[in-house]
């Protein structure tokens, strides 16, 4: 049989060819560039009509919540430092506030269950397309920020995190415009409970008006810059670096 | 029709102007663009091939449809019936996809590359339809060619449009000149209300957007149902684009090309 041109192999073959250009045209780094284009206006566009900036993501009641929330991601970090700290209870973990700041803060995690707390119902939207939503109640970031004395020149709020996928830290970065936004809060507890070892314990980041990879989980430091690059690969986060995911996840 | 007399003096008046340059160039921006949009879309559908209804949907929740595979036999599934699709659906070309490589942007799975390209062909796609309804609001193209006439409008006759085309009638002669009764209300279901339900369902699944736009989550029922029509109206436009190129190549492909190129059309000569 071989050698023989059947209709079904032109077609795989014809296909394979048109296949390879598309890739290849998607591959070329000015194409990348000029479908990033489409990110920046995407990103101006929703800033401009989000307005005074504060418009609050959709809350729901405990009615609407997902009869379970799925653990997505990492599930369970592997360093030795955090397994000492599950043992503990997460007695000795603190949380550092540092970088582009007046006064480094070190905060135990019985420092932030007893600072004010926003608690909220949301939606969890992920990139892949699935959402649940849950209660999340938790430190708001502006808080912290503030009472660190954010400097004028910071332009970032860094999120370092003790999870990583095959040696390469997960962490992620807003702007300050999420950073002060209302809903944006350090979560401690989740549907009421303390935050479990699955979905990010001690403390998960919570920016409502973003994607799922955003909501970094195992929040160790926050680190305040007034640029992203020279933090790994400088694109703002583990999947922005590794993935080529978008540094804007509003979309 | 035979016995009118022939119109003004042209070396063949059966060749008509039908279609006008901004329209053209409307036309072949849209025939890129729906395809780089359906393509990447179902690259981004592989990522989570299962719908929901409502706010919230997730692996652990009931998905009214899904695509998937047991090994290496794809199937899709819907109200509760497993339809095997091995080949084409869940599992083709050696990979468990659900859409198969050969449909994608990119071809193999790459989510971040297939959102950049879907969201910067969709501002190519809603810029290109605003232009389009600003153009045909000011040159009337929209009154004068899309829209039914109060004849073309009763049932009556809509019911011969039906006929005549499922009999593979299409017009000829002087009523080639004009699109017939089911062109116009299929042009007009896609511009006026696939084209709107996507980009509002689109719109509907962007967390800034549900922050901004509350209503879009009211109007569709949450981001999961908005999910859902996102991918009906997606597979509709699919449809559109099998019945556009069905009928394209009835009506005779190398005449209607050259039409939707050049402008040039030429009246299929009537049959007596």
């Amino acid at each position: 049989m071989s050698g023989i041109v059947t209709r079904r192999n032109v077609l795989i073959g014809g296909g394979g060819l048109l296949l390879a250009g598309c890739d290849r045209i998607a591959a070329s780094p000015t194409v990348r560039q000029t479908l990033t284009l489409g990110e920046t206006v995407s990103r101006s566009a929703q800033r401009l009509l989000i307005g005074d900036r504060q418009s609050l993501a959709p809350e729901f009641t405990r009615a609407e919540m997902s009869p379970i929330f799925r653990v997505n991601g990492s599930s369970r970090p592997a360093s030795t430092d955090y397994a000492g700290h599950v043992a503990s209870g997460f007695a000795d973990w603190s949380l550092v506030v540092d970088g582009l700041v007046a006064t480094p803060l070190a905060l135990s995690l019985a420092a932030l269950r007893s600072a004010p707390s926003r608690t909220q119902i949301t939606r969890h939207d992920c990139v892949e397309g699935w959402s649940a939503i849950a209660q999340w109640t938790g430190v708001p970031l502006g808080l912290l920020l503030r009472r660190a004395g954010l400097s004028s020149r910071a332009k970032y709020i860094v999120f370092h995190c003790a999870d990583d996928y095959a040696g390469k830290p997960y962490y992620e970065s807003i702007d300050l415009v999420d950073a002060f936004h209302p809903q944006t809060i350090l979560a401690h507890t989740m549907n009421g409970a303390p935050l479990s070892v699955g979905h990010g314990a001690p403390l998960r980041l919570r920016v409502e008006r973003q994607l799922g990879y955003k909501q970094a989980k195992y929040v160790m430091q926050i680190t305040a810059v007034d640029s992203l690059a020279g933090i790994y690969a400088g694109k703002g986060g583990y999947w922005e670096d590794n993935h080529d995911y978008q540094w804007y996840a509003g979309i | 029709m035979m016995t009118e007399p022939a119109p003004a003096p042209s070396p063949d008046p059966a060749v008509i102007y039908r279609t006008r340059l901004p329209v053209r160039l409307w036309h072949w921006t849209n025939a890129v663009t729906v395809f780089v949009m359906l393509m990447s879309g179902m690259m981004i559908f592989n990522a989570h091939p299962h719908l929901y209804w409502g706010a919230y949907g997730a692996n652990f929740d009931h998905a009214w449809f899904e695509i998937g595979n047991h090994g290496t036999s794809g199937y899709v599934k819907t109200a509760g019936i497993e339809i095997p699709t091995t080949g084409v659906l869940g599992y083709a070309q050696g990979t468990d996809e659900a859409f198969p490589p050969l449909v994608t942007i990119p071809s193999h799975y790459d989510l971040s590359a297939a959102r950049r390209w879907h969201f910067f062909f969709a501002w190519l796609l809603v810029g290109a339809w605003f232009a389009f309804l600003v153009y045909g609001l000011i040159s009337r193209h929209l009154w004068n060619d899309l829209a039914l006439t109060r004849e073309e409008a009763r049932p009556s006759s809509l019911w011969r449009d039906i006929k005549a085309h499922a009999r593979l009638h299409l017009p000829r002669g002087e009523e080639a000149r004009h699109y017939n009764p089911l062109q116009k209300l299929a042009y007009i279901g896609v511009l006026g209300v696939l084209l709107p339900l996507m980009v509002l369902t689109g719109l509907a699944m962007s967390p800034a957007m549900d922050a901004a736009w509350p209503w879009l989550l009211t109007v569709f029922d949450g981001r999961q149902s908005a999910r859902s029509v996102h991918f009906l109206c997606a597979a509709a436009v699919a449809l559109f684009i099998v019945g556009h190129l069905a009928m394209v190549v009835l009506a005779g492909p190398i005449n209607e090309l050259r039409s939707m190129i050049t402008g040039w059309y030429r009246l299929p000569r009537d049959v007596p």
